[in-house]
């Protein structure tokens, strides 16, 4: 069988008329990072205003040497702009059922993990024992499958949070403008979603199958989402999938051209680099060294200073610890990727496996001794 | 000759009714919430804007529980993005305890966070006509500044850069000319980064300065309150005194007019 085209769309699926993709890809297709010398990278660090061609100094080779400069840039970047505030929250995992195969998840439909989904009052319960930490934002996740996951379940989920939380964010499959704007009355805050890699070739090859392999619909669910009155959206590459520079470069320009159309949006980045999972081990070689997920980082941080970065619970708690006093602005805490193990037993097979398994106190007190300011809402809701 | 203590006795900032002896409005973000007591004590601050988005977190770590007693808190409708949220957010604000002081805040562009004047005038002639005593956070523009004196603001809060920028006073000459043309308080808020740009805009008639992030992000937070406080001061009393004659050149005699006296 020859598998869908990844550009075509399905009948259901909203096309949005918008040149955004064209100008990432463009911009990002077009990118030699071997042409930047030190010269460009000096030149970058010193800018007033960090333009696209000194973020791609800064993702570029000749950065490396330059860590602990763009470090201080960052974080006194970070500093203008949060000062010591650093938000807390965590992943609430209701459903592990996916239609994907992405070839690099444990999730995936082919991955032989026990499938479990929450029902209403499990996720209440699992959301009431998150509370008893003092968080105020979490964020929800599913697998991506419209039957066992539809996005009136999510909405529930959201209503539901709602009682306990005051931000809410959504990590699930992109949908329509009309549905962001259901969830948004449900309650949602926050969309993010990863376009895994802006390489379109080797987004064919990674996501042989579901709807997940429509490259478009994927890449402009932020834009949806912000049509449909999401206040903030999220963006990431799974660094590690195909050439990190170009994917970090193409996540900048993906949030930049957004912002320049919307610029009421909230922006913020994740930062994942790809973690061993079911059935993933045997595809990927391609590691990124910390000095190079610190190096995207900061990066991250000098070209979009006002926007919102999260760490990842995959990366130890040094780099945790020693990255949100440089850069990051938000931390998970407390983390449980499986489904239902905040309340109880684990009902469900995990995405990922993650380093960094703290408890909200604990992370709570890393903050502290840092002389950082752990906020757990900064948000009203109206 | 200008008595010094009876301007210095008499020299008071009013708000909406209200008398501050203080000119130096603290910012309570970007800073550790046990830094607040300190930050206030050196600032001599009477007034300690706040973040309703921070104050209706409540549970632990509640910044209302942070702020002295006795101080005014100023909350601010940061996180609106029209005159519709700042309305909602200033009710939730007075339904919440905070008093009837609201500094509004209405920004629609996240990159640089420059408020949107149209959109501030709305809100504060809603406000104003609710009883508020309304701080409208602006772009120096006169018109702008006109219209929210119409709309019953009880002063006017030009930024000298943007926020956080700690840049100084890049708008000096349009802050000039509201301080000239508006006859409410100009409070200079965002944008100053140093305590001799506090003092600058003191010299040239600012009501009073509003800093946040210039004192967040020093190295001693109660130090830096205290250079601010000074500044400040020092802003005002040339003022009042009025400042020495300055000329841009030294002339000897007078080229062009001394035929008169010839």
């Amino acid at each position: 069988m020859t598998e869908r085209d990844i550009m075509a769309y399905y009948t259901d699926m909203e096309e949005l008329k918008s040149d955004i993709l064209e100008q990432v890809l463009s911009k990002s297709n077009a990118c030699d990072f071997s042409t930047y010398t030190e010269r460009h990278v000096v030149k970058a660090l010193s800018a007033d205003v960090c333009a696209t061609e000194d973020f791609a100094a800064l993702l570029s080779e000749s950065a490396a040497p330059y860590l602990e400069e763009m470090a201080k840039k960052a974080r006194s970047e970070t500093n203008k702009h949060f000062g010591n505030s650093r938000y807390l929250f965590t992943p609430l995992y209701i459903s592990n059922y996916c239609e994907n195969q992405c070839v690099y998840c444990g999730f995936n439909r082919g991955s032989n993990i026990k499938r479990s989904r929450l029902n209403c009052e499990e996720i209440e319960e699992e959301m009431a024992a998150i509370a008893k930490s003092g968080l105020k934002e979490i964020l929800i996740l599913t697998g991506e499958s419209r039957k066992y996951s539809d996005v009136k379940y999510v909405g529930e989920a959201c209503r539901l949070a709602k009682k306990y939380f005051t931000v809410i964010g959504l990590e699930v499959y992109p949908m329509n403008v009309s549905d962001y704007a259901y969830l948004r009355e449900c309650g949602a805050d926050f969309v993010t979603v990863f376009q895994e890699t802006y390489d379109a070739k080797e987004y064919d090859r990674l996501h042989p199958g579901g709807r997940k392999r429509i490259f478009p619909y994927r890449f402009y669910a932020q834009e949806r989402a912000v049509l449909g009155g999401i206040r903030g959206v999220g963006f990431a590459a799974l660094l590690g999938l195909a050439d990190f520079r170009r994917d970090a470069y193409a996540t900048g320009l993906h949030a930049f051209f957004l912002q320049r159309k919307y610029p009421h949006a909230e922006i913020s980045f994740s930062c994942p680099r790809l973690r061993p999972a079911a059935g993933g081990e045997k595809i990927f070689d391609k590691n990124i060294s910390e000095a190079q997920l610190l190096q995207i980082i900061c990066a991250y941080r000098i070209f979009m200073p006002f926007a919102g970065i999260t760490v990842s619970s995959r990366e130890n708690s040094n780099f945790r610890d020693n990255v949100v006093n440089i850069a990051a602005t938000k931390i998970s805490a407390g983390v449980d990727v499986g489904i239902g193990g905040h309340s109880g037993e684990s009902k469900g097979g995990e995405q990922f496996e993650i380093d960094d398994g703290r408890a909200v106190a604990q992370i709570y007190g890393m903050l502290k001794a840092q002389d950082l300011q752990p906020v757990m809402s900064e948000y009203i809701y109206l | 000759m200008i008595d010094e203590n009876s301007v210095k006795n008499e020299d008071r900032l009013v708000l909406g009714g209200r008398t501050f002896l203080s000119r130096f409005i603290l910012g309570s973000g970007k800073y550790s919430l046990n830094l607040i007591e300190a930050a206030v004590k050196n600032a001599g601050a009477e007034i300690i804007t706040l973040a309703l988005r921070r104050a209706d977190e409540g549970g632990k770590d509640n910044i209302l529980d942070f702020i002295p007693k006795g101080i005014t808190v100023l909350p601010n409708t940061s996180g609106a993005r029209n005159a519709d949220e700042a309305v909602r957010i200033a009710r939730l604000s007075r339904a919440l305890g905070c008093g009837d002081f609201i500094k509004i805040e209405v920004i629609r562009d996240t990159k640089y966070l420059l408020p949107d004047n149209y959109e501030t005038i709305k809100a504060t002639e809603k406000l104003a006509s609710e009883g508020f005593i309304v701080m409208p956070y602006m772009y120096p523009d006169l018109y702008a500044a006109r219209a929210l004196v119409d709309a019953g603001a009880a002063c006017v809060m030009p930024l000298a850069a943007p926020i956080g920028s700690n840049k100084g006073v890049c708008a000096r000459d349009f802050i000039k000319i509201l301080i000239e043309e508006i006859d409410l308080p100009v409070i200079v808020d965002a944008g100053i980064g140093r305590p001799s740009q506090a003092c600058e805009v003191m010299e040239m008639g600012a009501a009073a300065v509003m800093a946040n992030t210039a004192i967040a992000t020093a190295g001693s937070i109660p130090l830096m309150a205290k250079a601010f406080k000074q500044a400040i001061e020092a802003g005002r009393a040339a003022y009042l005194s009025g400042l020495g004659r300055v000329l841009d050149k030294a002339s000897a005699s007078s080229p062009l007019t001394g035929f008169l006296h010839n």
